[in-house]
């Protein structure tokens, strides 16, 4: 976290940020993720190979895989597999916090590159394959495995408001129940990440409508792309009820109570469920401007027969309940 | 019942039995609470001096019993040629020393360490002989001094209420130069000191009492004779008089040797024996004393603890219990303040090493050898190799870079910087090819952020383990650990706001 961000300002009193229902971290930890997440469903989520699995099943959509490395792979093995292609993403299954992923949007002879332009060679990948393999960038350097996605065919819908980078959509999940969702908007800052706490913009998006509701670079509250100088006002997700659908959807399959998932929208295919994640950040209550706690507490007092309801009815009562105020 | 109520129920059986057990061994054996305490360890040397005949010689001491109010921590008897033991004799221990053939002048020694136990009441055992000889004054010489006696007696009945005032003004009385009975009674025994009469007395006035022998603990005496106490039945219990004062209770500082009027020194087969004292006072640390005190008693508390180690292991102990405080800091300054480091518990192995080498030199020594890691963990990361066979290469170089630092810093007269071995080589490596991660993925700034907090959690891990309270609580009472277990419990159980998320949420109260 950027220090001078972090401490322009000064603090804020607890009692203030309790009656705001703001969720800290380590409520988050012992109140949600200890007693609504099951350990033994964490594989599910912290392995994206058993993810993508776990998404056929149930008919989730989810961006393609063409190959997937369980041992070292050989260096013939490895170029087999990305000498025919374009735009691919090589990622470590359990990577976490988005480490470790390598996008190459393009080729340029025998080299690749990089959404920034930057160029790679077949070398530096057969690299970065080796040490995700290792275990470089996995929880406690296990060994792990690679994995090589199609690129995403991004709607074109966000290339105003994104820099470099790939725009994706977070939503936390409560016991089935969509409760926040943000997107995040990389930023020349940023350096094509996604990280908020790297310079990205967080903008959060209306549960019921899709359209964003506020943005928040550094902390800051803005109102247009500091790169691009689009104004978030206009923002608006296409496809919005399908997204909240699918994400209200992976409750069924991790069986996890608390829940973010990330999602990117495919220009053909729409909404495409990128990776769950057991642990999500907190993040999304500064991009919206809004505490989850509140939002959390609601859906915990619920009876038990409203929280055996299916994904439809879940869904309109989130997007009913759970709209955001309208803008001042 | 509900996970957090267990977490509660059993961090507070935890800490309380952590606080019980150390009380109890504060308040029981002695354990200083506080570190530099001192008490006061008199050594008491008797020397038995006589002259042998040329014969079998034989000398008996009568040995101080053991006493509520003072600790005996140890003993040693020296008798150069003399064959030795200790018997019992009507529940009085007497050291014996024996010879066949022992001529001219004879010392033996017996040496013994008391501590002074501060606030121990002086309880003497009931066992004592309560019967009166009443002293036959029958003749008529003696018609005088039984006048005397009596009227002393009478005199001292009326002006008090129970044995205990009676005693006092009989005393008194007797030590008093004007009272002409007084007088007239040490004219009759001239030759039998002050004690012999009061004893005399106090048997006419039909009180049951006896004579106690023992020594007053003064720093630096030596060749000191024993001096007598008196002590009286007060029908319930036994009761210490000083003669000359007629105060009763034991005097501070009293050491007591023997009770009774039997002989102190027996010698057979040797003529002018006799028994001197002297006394020496030592400051020792207090948790030294305790352990010899309890030792003795088999306290299976210390018996069955980190004590009764060898020296050696116990030092390595000593390290060891500062672990979990340094776990604790590293536990408050997540939990409550939200400070990142660079792996979870790296800053507490820093911390250690730290103590290892002082604070400057260690951060020195640190900060070198990452910056040289990371530079040459760069050229390595050109070079293709495996995950694991560059941090092998990483920790092989930190191994040389230790040895260079030491090697060049020595030349150079820089001593301190010998103490680089302590640093965890593995751990070093590790942090050097994470921090190397951090930098391609997120920078350098990200790496100075996160070198930058694990140092200073690592600082404040260290400034809590050094303190000198700290240091002396873990390992003096180890069972503090139960308590600090409790601690931790009870604080994975807050779900309250880290200080960080005070200004990283503020966005959300404006």
């Amino acid at each position: 976290m950027h220090l001078s961000y972090l401490f322009r300002g000064g603090l804020v009193s607890p009692f203030a940020l309790n009656r705001r229902g703001v969720l800290g971290m380590n409520a988050r930890n012992v109140n949600y993720i200890a007693r609504y997440n099951d350990r033994d469903k964490y594989p599910i989520v912290d392995d994206k190979l058993n993810t993508k699995r776990q998404a056929k099943r149930y008919r989730i959509p989810v961006p393609e895989l063409i190959a997937a490395f369980e041992t070292q792979p050989s260096r013939r093995r490895v170029m087999g597999v990305i000498e025919p292609l374009d735009k691919f993403v090589i990622k470590p299954a359990r990577g976490s916090g988005g480490k470790g992923i390598l996008v190459i949007v393009g080729r340029d002879g025998d080299d690749y590159l990089k959404p920034s332009g930057a160029k790679v060679t077949a070398l530096d990948i057969q690299r970065h394959v080796s040490n995700i393999h290792s275990g470089l960038y996995s929880l406690g350097g296990k060994p792990d495995r690679v994995m090589i996605e199609a690129l995403v065919d991004f709607d074109p819908v966000f290339d105003k408001y994104s820099y470099e980078g790939v725009p994706d959509i977070r939503v936390i999940v409560f016991r089935g129940y969509p409760v926040m969702a943000m997107l995040r908007c990389s930023t020349h800052v940023s350096d094509g990440k996604a990280n908020l706490h790297q310079g990205a913009v967080g903008v959060g998006v209306d549960l019921a409508t899709g359209k964003s509701c506020h943005a928040v670079q550094h902390g800051v509250r803005i109102d247009q792309h500091p790169d691009t100088e689009m104004r978030f006002s206009d923002l608006e997700v296409p496809d919005w009820k399908e997204l909240v659908r699918l994400a209200a959807s992976c409750y069924e399959m991790t069986g996890l109570g608390y829940l973010g998932c990330d999602i990117v929208l495919d220009r053909r295919r729409g909404p495409l469920l990128l990776e769950a994640n057991a642990r999500p950040g907190l993040a999304i209550q500064i991009a919206n401007g809004v505490g989850l706690r509140t939002r959390l507490e609601h859906i915990e007092k619920m009876d038990l027969e409203q929280l055996e309801k299916g994904v439809d009815e879940r869904l309109a009562y989130s997007m009913d309940y759970f709209a955001a105020e309208p803008m001042d | 019942m509900s996970p957090r109520a267990q977490v509660y129920i059993l961090a507070a059986l935890l800490t309380l039995m952590g606080a019980g057990l150390t009380i109890y061994k504060n308040v029981e054996l002695g354990f200083p609470l506080l570190p530099g305490e001192y008490r006061t360890v008199w050594t008491i040397e008797a020397k038995v001096g006589f002259t042998a005949d040329g014969g079998p010689a034989k000398a008996a001491l009568t040995l101080p019993r053991e006493q509520r109010n003072m600790e005996v921590l140890g003993e040693t008897f020296s008798s150069s040629g003399y064959g030795f033991n200790i018997i019992q004799e009507d529940d009085e221990y007497r050291a014996v020393w024996a010879k066949r053939e022992a001529s001219g002048p004879q010392s033996l020694f017996y040496q013994l360490d008391v501590h002074q136990t501060p606030g121990a009441a002086l309880e003497q055992p009931l066992d004592m002989s309560t019967k009166v000889v009443k002293p036959l004054l029958a003749a008529r010489e003696q018609e005088a001094v039984r006048q005397a006696i009596y009227s002393l007696v009478d005199t001292a009945r009326q002006r008090s209420s129970d044995t205990q005032t009676f005693t006092t003004e009989l005393l008194t009385a007797l030590a008093d130069r004007r009272n002409q009975d007084g007088n007239m009674i040490f004219g009759y025994y001239k030759d039998r000191s002050f004690v012999d009469v009061a004893l005399l007395v106090l048997a006419a006035a039909d009180v049951p009492a006896h004579r106690i022998r023992g020594l007053y603990l003064e720093d630096d005496r030596r060749r000191m004779s024993p001096e007598d106490l008196l002590e009286i039945y007060d029908g319930k219990r036994w009761v210490v008089f000083e003669p000359q004062t007629g105060s009763p209770g034991v005097p501070k500082n009293f050491f007591i040797w023997q009770r009774g009027g039997k002989s102190l020194l027996d010698v057979e087969g040797g003529y002018n024996s006799r028994v001197t004292f002297s006394v020496i006072s030592n400051d020792v640390p207090a948790r030294d004393v305790a352990m010899l005190s309890t030792s003795q008693e088999k306290e299976a508390l210390v018996d069955f603890s980190i004590y009764s180690l060898p020296i050696e292991q116990q030092s390595i102990f000593k390290l060891i219990l500062l672990v979990p405080v340094g776990a604790l800091v590293v536990v408050l300054l997540r939990v409550f303040v939200g400070l990142r480091t660079s792996g979870t518990f790296m800053p507490v192995l820093l911390a250690i090493a730290f103590i290892e080498t002082q604070l400057l030199t260690g951060l020195s020594i640190f900060v070198l050898i990452l910056i040289l890691g990371l530079w040459i963990r760069f050229y390595l990361s050109r070079l293709n190799l495996l995950l694991v066979a560059r941090i092998a290469a990483v920790v092989v170089t930190v191994v040389i870079l230790m040895g260079a630092i030491s090697v060049i810093s020595y030349k150079l007269g820089i001593e301190q910087a010998l103490t680089v071995t302590f640093f965890p080589m593995i751990i070093l490596a590790w942090t050097i090819e994470r921090m190397s991660i951090v930098w391609e993925e997120d920078g350098p700034y990200e790496v100075l952020i996160q070198a930058g907090g694990s140092l200073l959690v690592a600082v404040i891990a260290w400034w809590v383990m050094t303190n000198r309270y700290i240091e002396h609580w873990t390992f003096n009472f180890p069972e503090l650990l139960l308590v600090l277990l409790g601690v931790i419990m009870i604080v994975g159980n807050y779900t309250g706001f880290r200080l960080a998320e005070l200004a990283r949420f503020r966005q959300l109260v404006r």
